[in-house]
């Protein structure tokens, strides 16, 4: 399988060099939607200055990110290009291998419940086989570097693409079973951002499920959990030294509030991000992975400054889950309105800046309709994946107590 | 739970949707129709009233007296003109300076991706000459502009002197409070959009220039005069821009305002429903219509007046346009602030009636719920024939045609401009000549493509891959519209009111050389052929089939030139847009 991911990753990088090539790569760099405050390459430029001339690059309120990327760009910035695309490179490459070994987890596990006799007797169009499943990593791989939105977040060099591959490498190891390792990349993310830090517990969760210990027992919970709580706390602690920066001043940073000029109010919205972590763990703690991939996606459309690359990172995982696809209700106005809400953004932008007639209303209320159709697109996603369970074990073909055909419906 | 997740009232809207797709599509693309149309009625339609307080309530009173002078400095220039050949800059600069002036020039050259041969120029070299009136007592911030476009074919000599007239009557007053920049710009519009370029410091079109020696504060607003004769009947006033883009209602209102006080007549072209088939087909084209086109794009509200000589009994000496001006031009000084109260999208039945676009945006949602609705007929007719597409991607036969489509739009977008020199060579025509006749070659070859995209469409390909292919095409052909009808309504709504029907009924069942005609007759090129005549037959100066294909040639040709001069963007919207949107109807009509 080697070939076609390497001729996958010719075709990605041979993509984006040209886009780097042309006049677009400017334009791209400064569209809204691509770039926030807290990722853009103006500023990663400004703070790199900054140190050069001996200032503090966080004062001012322009640079946002942390003490390592500084370290990484200092010597790097003559080959920023270049370290852009390899990060996407790296990032698909780790995906696959992580699906590639995903696959056989599930494939393993639905062996074992078969041998069981978990599953109703009329499921078999439902069981998944290694034939169809073949080709899933390099799709995964695929759709994460030919989705045009992360190659528009390549070409305007967005340090989101640096916290896509962290998460990626963190779900490569996690899935290796190297808690370790794991724990190493789950605190390079939340160091960038402090989001990663909800994907503590499904990388637990799958952890403790592939060393067969029952979740439940509140003791090797703690074990596992105090391993990886230590690593996060030595590790940071390792960063604050290194970087002879009080981690009051980066941290506090990097939260929200005092970015934008604390309110209470939107304290909230953040917040929301990390409110689904414990239902999602109590619904979905049989299948970790799933559970990943929502929250995921959950941090995507609530963080507080959502790019195009962010929605990248779960959009790469629609492959895996794609035996759910005949369970799926609203795939198409879903489609349609994301499309649609694509392309007018840099319409009403342009509205809004160039031609003066509308307003940021228009340009807002766009934003909030793509946000919308992400929430539904990933709560039908999360409605299939239940509706394929209960078929798996109760049957598909439901029948009331008088024997007519019944309807499964959500309450 | 709602309507999208209960099972039962799911059912129920998908029967209905499945039953009335037909009547619903028709329904809705008449309704639309018929939207637009009744526009044109008192009921509908707004009176124009100022909405800028700061020019609304101020008195002026305007003592501009300088006829005499106009009309002897325009008999000067027209002399000079014609002796030089060129715009006689040497004696613009000395006039201006005599009338008390900060006088600057600027030269510009610019070579034409082919020659132009409606204004027989592809070297253009020029020189645009303005003066700057600083205000007396403020600190050069703001600005507004009097241009004079000066071309080969219009000399404009009568604006040029009434400019010089009313900078000396403008010199000798006390409350000015922005500069006023008069300019008098050499090969019209290309002039003017080096001007702008320069003024901005922004390279947008590839035109050479010399960076300008002294400059004004930003632009709050400019107008734009063209006259071609000592006396006015009616004074015309053009607001349709590049690419659509039209100036604030208030700029509008302030000149119909002026031209009521001074009895001056003041006229759009044509009447009601006229007049707006006109304005719509004006944007539509995204043509500049006056050199105050160029000013939007930087956000400077501005406005053309052409002063007509016709055959009314009463006519208008250069005083009374000149008062209009002053008017104009006290009431622009009293702004704190850019004009943006009122209106910026809107359609014109009338001088003094204005359709806002809240009102005329339905008309073309109602056009396009008819696609809406048919994508999403053929969607669940494919779920319910099972063949729903496994992943996006779906089985190779759908997409096969789409990449050739946008090939055959990139082509028809680059080859024409790249392969003058090589037609010239094997053909014995000129380069103009030569760009237009391979934009229709192009397009023909086009219609083509079926035959050879059958060879790689796989025999297994069901029946129904082409209802997978007018679904995409559909929801493409949607999308364009739309976007295209936020940023210029009257584009969206001409393309829609010709493809939507026929997208519709693409079908390869049924009268295969009836929908085929009907097809060809609303492609975009056949659109614009279409426009055209019902242009010239609105003016009341219809053409015969000739004299038509000529004006289409031409007008192609004016496509692709003004889409390299200034940037309009109708000539690659259709290639690169619409044209492979249209060419993926042709496949789903010839699907075998």
């Amino acid at each position: 399988m080697a070939a076609p991911l390497v001729l996958v990753l010719v075709v990605a990088v041979t993509v984006r060099a040209a886009l780097f090539r042309s006049s677009l790569a400017e334009f791209i760099s400064e569209r809204v939607e691509v770039v926030s405050p807290l990722s853009s390459w103006k500023r990663v430029v400004e703070g790199l200055s900054l140190l050069d001339l001996g200032v503090s690059p966080y004062s001012g309120a322009v640079f946002h990110e942390t003490p390592l990327i500084i370290y990484l760009f200092h010597f790097l910035i003559d080959y920023a290009e270049l370290v852009f695309m390899i990060t996407d490179a790296l990032t698909a490459i780790a995906l696959y291998f992580a699906i590639q070994d995903f696959n056989k987890v599930v494939f393993k596990k639905q062996k074992l419940l078969l041998e069981l006799d978990q599953y109703a007797p009329d499921v078999a169009e439902l069981i998944r086989t290694p034939m169809e499943m073949r080709y899933i990593p390099l799709k995964v791989a695929l759709f994460y570097l030919l989705n045009p939105y992360t190659i528009l977040s390549c070409v305007a060099k967005s340090t989101c693409a640096i916290n896509n591959t962290l998460i990626a490498f963190f779900i490569l190891t996690t899935i290796k079973g190297s808690a370790f390792l794991s724990a190493i990349f789950l605190a390079l993310a939340t160091y960038q951002s402090l989001y990663p830090l909800t994907l503590f517990v499904p990388g637990l969760l799958y952890l403790l499920q592939t060393r067969h210990i029952n979740p439940n027992s509140a003791a090797a919970v703690h074990t596992c959990e105090n391993e990886e709580q230590s690593l996060l706390d030595l590790f940071l602690g390792v960063c604050h030294d290194v970087c002879g920066k009080p981690s009051g001043n980066h941290l506090p940073l990097l939260l929200p509030s005092q970015l934008l000029g604390f309110h209470p109010r939107s304290l909230w919205l953040y917040i929301n991000v990390f409110f689904y972590t414990i239902p999602l763990a109590i619904k979905l703690k049989e299948h970790p992975i799933f559970f990943m991939f929502i929250q995921i996606a959950v941090i995507a459309i609530f963080k507080s400054y959502p790019t195009v690359g962010d929605v990248a990172l779960y959009m790469a995982f629609f492959p895996v889950w794609n035996h759910l696809y005949r369970f799926l209700r609203n795939i198409f106005v879903l489609t349609c309105i994301i499309i649609v809400c694509s392309l007018l953004f840099p319409v009403l932008w342009h509205l809004w800046i160039y031609a003066g007639s509308a307003n940021s209303n228009f340009f807002y209320a766009i934003t909030l309709t793509f946000n919308v159709g992400q929430i539904l697109l990933i709560s039908d996603y999360f409605y299939a994946f239940l509706r394929r369970e209960y078929y798996l074990t109760h049957g598909l073909y439901l029948t009331a107590k008088d024997g007519t055909e019944a309807m499964l419906v959500l309450k | 739970m709602g309507l999208l997740s209960d099972p039962v009232r799911r059912r129920a809207l998908a029967r209905l949707v499945l039953r009335l797709n037909a009547p619903l599509c028709v329904l809705s693309y008449v309704a639309g129709i018929a939207w637009f149309l009744a526009l044109v009625f008192p009921p509908l339609t707004q009176r124009t009233y100022m909405s800028e307080n700061a020019m609304g309530s101020t008195m002026v009173e305007e003592q501009f007296a300088g006829g005499d002078r106009a009309r002897a400095f325009a008999r000067d220039f027209a002399a000079h003109r014609k002796k030089s050949g060129a715009l006689p800059v040497a004696w613009l600069e000395r006039t201006m300076r005599s009338v008390g002036l900060e006088v600057y020039t600027q030269s510009f050259s610019r070579k034409l991706p082919f020659p132009d041969e409606t204004h027989e120029r592809y070297m253009v070299s020029g020189t645009n000459v303005y003066g700057i009136l600083r205000a007396p007592r403020a600190a050069s911030t703001e600005s507004l502009v009097l241009t004079v476009p000066c071309g080969s074919d219009s000399t404009n000599s009568q604006a040029v002197g009434l400019l010089l007239a009313l900078a000396a009557h403008f010199r000798g007053q006390i409350y000015w409070a922005k500069d006023i920049v008069f300019l008098v710009t050499e090969h019209d519009l290309l002039g003017t959009e080096a001007w702008l370029e320069a003024y901005h410091d922004v390279n947008v079109t590839g035109m050479q220039s010399s960076p300008l020696q002294g400059r004004a504060g930003a632009i709050q607003a400019a107008v734009a005069l063209e006259l071609s004769s000592d006396v006015v009947t009616s004074l015309d006033v053009a607001v349709e821009g590049l690419n659509g883009q039209l100036p604030n209602l208030d700029l509008l209102n302030l000149f119909q305002t002026f031209c009521q006080k001074g009895g001056l007549l003041c006229t759009l072209q044509g009447k009601g429903l006229q007049t707006l088939l006109l304005m719509v087909l004006r944007q539509a084209s995204g043509r500049p219509h006056g050199s105050h086109g160029l000013f939007l794009r930087y956000r400077v509200e501005a406005l053309t007046l052409r002063g007509i000589n016709s055959f009314r009994q009463y006519k208008y000496d250069l005083v009374a346009v000149g008062k209009a001006l002053e008017g104009m031009f006290r009431k622009l000084n009293h702004l704190l602030e850019r004009l943006h109260q009122s209106f910026f999208l809107y359609l014109l039945p009338g001088l003094s009636r204005f359709v806002s676009i809240g009102l005329y945006m339905p008309a073309v949602g109602f056009l396009l719920l008819v696609l809406g609705l048919k994508a999403l007929e053929l969607w669940m007719q494919l779920h319910e024939a099972g063949m729903g597409l496994e992943e996006p991607g779906g089985a190779p036969g759908p997409s096969v045609p789409l990449p050739p489509s946008q090939a055959m739009g990139l082509a028809l977008y680059v080859l024409p401009v790249l392969g003058q020199h090589v037609a010239t060579q094997h053909f014995p025509v000129a380069e103009a000549e030569a760009v237009v006749l391979t934009l229709l070659a192009i397009y023909a070859a086009g219609l083509a493509l079926p035959h050879n995209t059958h060879r790689v469409v796989s025999t297994q390909a069901p029946d129904r891959g082409w209802m997978a292919l007018k679904l995409v095409a559909l929801i493409y052909l949607a999308l364009q519209l739309g976007c295209i009808a936020l940023t210029n309504f009257s584009l969206g709504f001409l393309l829609a009111t010709t493809m939507v029907p026929t997208a519709a009924l693409a079908k390869p069942h049924g009268p295969r050389t009836l929908y085929a005609a009907l097809l060809v007759l609303t492609s975009p090129a056949a659109t614009l052929l279409g426009s055209l005549f019902l242009w010239r037959e609105l003016q009341e100066a219809p053409l015969s089939l000739a004299e038509g294909w000529q004006l289409f040639l031409a007008a192609l040709a004016q496509g692709v030139l003004e889409h390299h001069t200034y940037g309009a963007l109708l000539f690659p919207l259709l290639s690169l847009g619409l044209y492979p949107c249209w060419l993926l109807f042709w496949n789903v009509l010839f699907w075998k």
